[in-house]
C-alpha cells in the first residue's frame, strides 16, 4: 500500500504531470479521450439500448430526431436510424470496434516496425540497406492506399464466407502494415546511436548473445519517441478504420464501426435525417481531435530540447 | 546535371519493378483467372488449351516479362466486372480525376498562400488565431468527414451546390470537361474544396513557418532600412524566398491528391478513376486495381522525380554539394 502511494506521489511530482496540469488544452483532450473510452469499453452496461438485440427494435420507433428537436422522444437522445436503433447506442458500439481496431492496428505496426527497426540499426551494412530501402518505397505511396490494397488483395484471395469471418482481422493487419516505416524509422535511428554507446560494448566484452544485447539491453532506450508515434498514430489508425468502412471495405457490416455507421446515414442526409451520420461523425472527431492534441503534448512534454 | 537525371531514374526504377511484381502476383496467385473466363461447363481439354494460351503454363519470368510488355503497352486485359478492356475503363475516367486533382491543388495553393503570408505578417491578429485553429481542425478531419458536412450545409441546407456527380460535360476528343459548363463548374466546387484543405493547411503552416524565418533575416532588415514600402519587402523579397520549400511540398503533395481522389470521389459519387477503383476492391476486380496500382506508382515515382529535378535548379547550393563529392 505504502509503495503504491509514494509511487503515485512521484508520478503527481513529476515533471510529465505538471507539464499536463499546467496545459488546459491537454486536460481537455485527456477527458473528452477518457468520456470516449470509457463510454466504448462499457458500452454493454451504460448504452440506453442494445442496437444488436433485433427483438428490441420496432419501426414505429424509425427517423425519431433528436431529443430537442420537437419532434424527438426522450428514450432516443440523438435519435434513431432507419430501423428504430438508437443512435447514441450504436455510436458507443460503433466506438468499440473503432478503438479496437486502432489499438490492435497500431500494436501491430509498433512490433513490426521497432522489431525491423532495431534490426536494422543493429545490423547495419546490407539488411539496413534493404529494409531502409523497402520502409522508403512504402513512404512513397499514402497509407490509405496501401491499407486498401491489402483490404482488396484480400478480398480477392480469400472466399467469401472466411473473407466474413476474419474481416476483423484482414482491416487490422491492413492498416497496421501501412503504418510500420514511421515507426522502424526512428527505432533504426536511435538504435544507430545507442549500438556504439559503452554500455553495450561492455555487454558485448562480457559475451551476451546478440539477440540478447538488441532485446535487454538496446530495445528499452530506444522506446521513449516510439510512445509518441503510438500516440499520433493511433489517431491516424482511427481515421483509416474510418475511412476503410466508409469506402465500404473495412470491418464487416454485422459489427459496424463508426465509419461503417456515418456510410449508412450518408444515404438519409439528403431526406432530412442529418443526425444518423452527423452524431457518429461527431463522434469520430472528438475522439481523433483528442487523440492528436494528447499526442502533440506529449511529443513537446517529453523532447528535452524545447522545455 | 545528366549524371543527376540517370542516378535518379535508377533510383526510381526498383520501385517500378516491386510495384509490377506485386500486381504481377495479384494477377497470377489471387483468384483463379482461368475459372473466371471458363464459366460452369468446361472439358479439361478446353481449359488446358487456356492455359496455353494465356501463357500460364510458361515459367515465372517469361510471364513477367510479358505482363511488363503488355503493361508499357497499357494492356491489362479485361476488368472481370465490367468485361471491357482496362485500358479503355481508365482512359474513360483519367479526365474527371485529373481535373479534380488540378482544381484542389489550385484551391490549395490560392488560399494556402495568402493564408500564410497573413498569419506569418500579422501573428497575433484575432484572423490568424482563426486561420490556425481552422488549419488543425483540417488536418485531424478525415477527408470523407469534411465532405458529408460540406455536403449537409450547401447542399442539403443551404442548396446552393449539387452534391454528386460531375454536371454537363463537354467532349474534347476523348478528354471530357466539366470547366466549360456552368453546371460542370459548380459541381466542381465542394469536391475540390473536400480534396483540397488538408493540403490547404498544409501549405499555410509551410508558408507561415518560412515567412516567419525570413522575415528575421539581414536582408530584410536591409531592405527596411533602405526604406523600401512593406509590399515590395513582404511581397518581392519575404515571400519569394519562402517559394522553394512551397513548390517541393505542393508538387509532393500532388500525388496526395490523386490518392486521396479516391475518398472524395466516393462520397461526391464523382466518375473517376478513384471511384472505378474502389468499386474493382469491393468486387475483387483484379486487373483493375493492378493497373491502377501502376498507374498511380508512375505517376508518384514521376512526381518525385521532377520535383527532385526542380529542386535541382532552383538550389544552387545542392549542385555545388554534388561537385565536391565528386559526382
Amino acid at each position: 500500500m505504502a509503495a503504491i502511494t509514494s509511487s503515485l506521489g512521484r508520478m503527481l511530482d513529476s515533471d510529465l504531470f505538471w507539464s499536463f496540469r499546467h496545459s488546459p488544452v491537454t486536460v481537455i483532450s485527456a477527458v473528452v479521450a477518457l468520456i470516449c473510452i470509457l463510454g466504448a469499453v462499457l458500452a454493454p452496461l451504460i448504452a440506453p439500448h442494445d442496437p444488436f438485440d433485433v427483438a428490441t427494435l420496432n419501426l414505429i420507433d424509425a427517423f425519431k430526431p433528436p431529443a430537442w428537436a420537437a419532434e424527438g422522444d426522450a428514450t432516443y437522445p440523438l435519435g434513431s436510424d432507419d430501423q428504430g436503433r438508437d443512435v447514441l447506442s450504436a455510436i458507443m458500439y460503433g466506438a468499440r470496434v473503432s478503438l479496437l481496431v486502432g489499438f490492435c492496428a497500431v500494436l501491430f505496426s509498433m512490433v513490426v516496425g521497432v522489431g525491423i527497426g532495431l534490426l536494422a540499426g543493429y545490423a547495419g551494412g546490407a539488411v539496413d540497406g534493404v529494409l531502409m530501402r523497402i520502409a522508403d518505397i512504402q513512404l512513397t505511396f499514402p497509407n490509405i492506399l496501401i491499407a486498401l490494397l491489402v483490404d482488396g488483395i484480400a478480398r480477392a484471395a480469400l472466399p467469401a464466407d472466411v473473407h466474413d469471418r476474419v474481416a476483423l482481422f484482414v482491416v487490422i493487419f491492413a492498416i497496421g502494415i501501412s503504418a510500420w516505416p514511421q515507426f522502424a524509422r526512428t527505432v533504426r535511428g536511435s538504435t544507430l546511436v545507442e549500438r556504439n554507446k559503452e554500455y553495450v560494448l561492455a555487454a558485448r566484452v562480457i559475451g551476451i548473445s546478440q539477440l540478447r544485447i538488441m532485446l535487454t539491453h538496446v530495445l528499452p532506450n530506444v522506446l521513449g519517441p516510439v510512445l509518441v508515434i503510438a500516440t499520433l498514430g493511433l489517431s491516424n489508425a482511427i481515421i483509416s478504420e474510418a475511412t476503410l468502412s466508409y469506402l465500404g471495405a473495412g470491418v464487416p457490416q454485422t459489427q459496424p464501426s463508426l465509419g461503417t455507421l456515418i456510410r449508412i446515414g450518408n444515404d438519409f442526409l439528403f431526406s432530412g435525417e442529418w443526425w444518423i451520420a452527423i452524431f457518429p461523425g461527431l463522434a469520430l472527431i472528438a475522439m481523433v481531435l483528442s487523440v492528436n492534441l494528447l499526442g502533440d503534448w506529449l511529443r513537446d512534454a517529453l523532447n528535452p530540447r524545447l522545455r | 546535371m545528366l549524371a543527376f537525371i540517370i542516378s535518379r531514374i535508377l533510383q526510381a526504377l526498383p520501385v517500378m519493378v516491386v510495384v509490377a511484381l506485386i500486381s504481377f502476383a495479384m494477377f497470377a496467385y489471387v483468384g483463379d483467372p482461368v475459372a473466371i473466363m471458363l464459366g460452369q461447363d468446361f472439358t479439361e481439354a478446353q481449359r488446358q488449351a487456356l492455359v496455353a494460351s494465356l501463357g500460364l503454363d510458361r515459367p515465372f519470368f517469361v510471364q513477367f516479362a510479358k505482363f511488363i510488355w503488355n503493361a508499357m503497352h497499357g494492356e491489362f486485359g479485361l476488368s472481370y466486372r465490367l468485361s471491357r478492356p482496362v485500358a479503355e475503363l481508365i482512359q474513360e475516367r483519367a479526365p474527371a480525376t485529373l481535373e479534380l486533382a488540378f482544381c484542389a491543388a489550385l484551391v490549395s495553393l490560392c488560399a494556402g498562400v495568402p493564408m500564410g503570408v497573413y498569419t506569418g505578417l500579422y501573428r497575433n491578429s484575432w484572423l490568424s488565431r482563426f486561420f490556425l485553429t481552422f488549419s488543425l481542425i483540417g488536418v485531424s478531419l478525415p477527408t470523407f468527414l469534411i465532405g458529408i458536412l460540406l455536403i449537409l450545409v450547401f447542399s442539403v441546407w443551404l442548396g446552393w451546390l449539387p452534391s454528386f456527380g460531375r454536371g454537363d460535360t463537354v467532349q474534347i476528343g476523348w478528354w471530357s470537361t466539366g470547366l466549360l459548363t456552368a453546371s460542370g463548374l459548380k459541381a466542381l466546387v465542394l469536391p475540390s474544396v473536400t480534396l483540397g484543405l488538408f493540403q490547404l493547411t498544409l501549405i499555410m503552416r509551410l508558408v507561415r513557418a518560412e515567412m516567419l524565418e525570413v522575415l528575421r533575416t539581414d536582408y530584410i532588415k536591409f531592405a527596411k532600412a533602405r526604406g523600401l514600402a512593406n509590399r515590395a519587402i513582404n511581397f518581392g523579397h519575404a515571400l519569394k524566398n519562402t517559394l522553394v520549400p512551397v513548390i517541393t511540398v505542393a508538387g509532393l503533395q500532388l500525388g496526395g491528391i490523386i490518392a486521396f481522389a479516391i475518398v472524395t470521389e466516393t462520397v461526391f459519387q464523382w466518375p473517376g478513376m478513384g471511384l472505378l477503383f474502389i468499386q474493382s476492391v469491393n468486387s475483387a476486380d483484379i486487373p483493375v486495381m493492378a493497373a491502377y496500382l501502376m498507374l498511380i506508382a508512375l505517376v508518384f515515382v514521376t512526381i518525385n522525380l521532377v520535383v527532385d529535378l526542380l529542386y535541382y535548379a532552383v538550389d544552387p547550393r545542392l549542385r555545388v554539394g554534388n561537385a565536391k563529392r565528386g559526382h
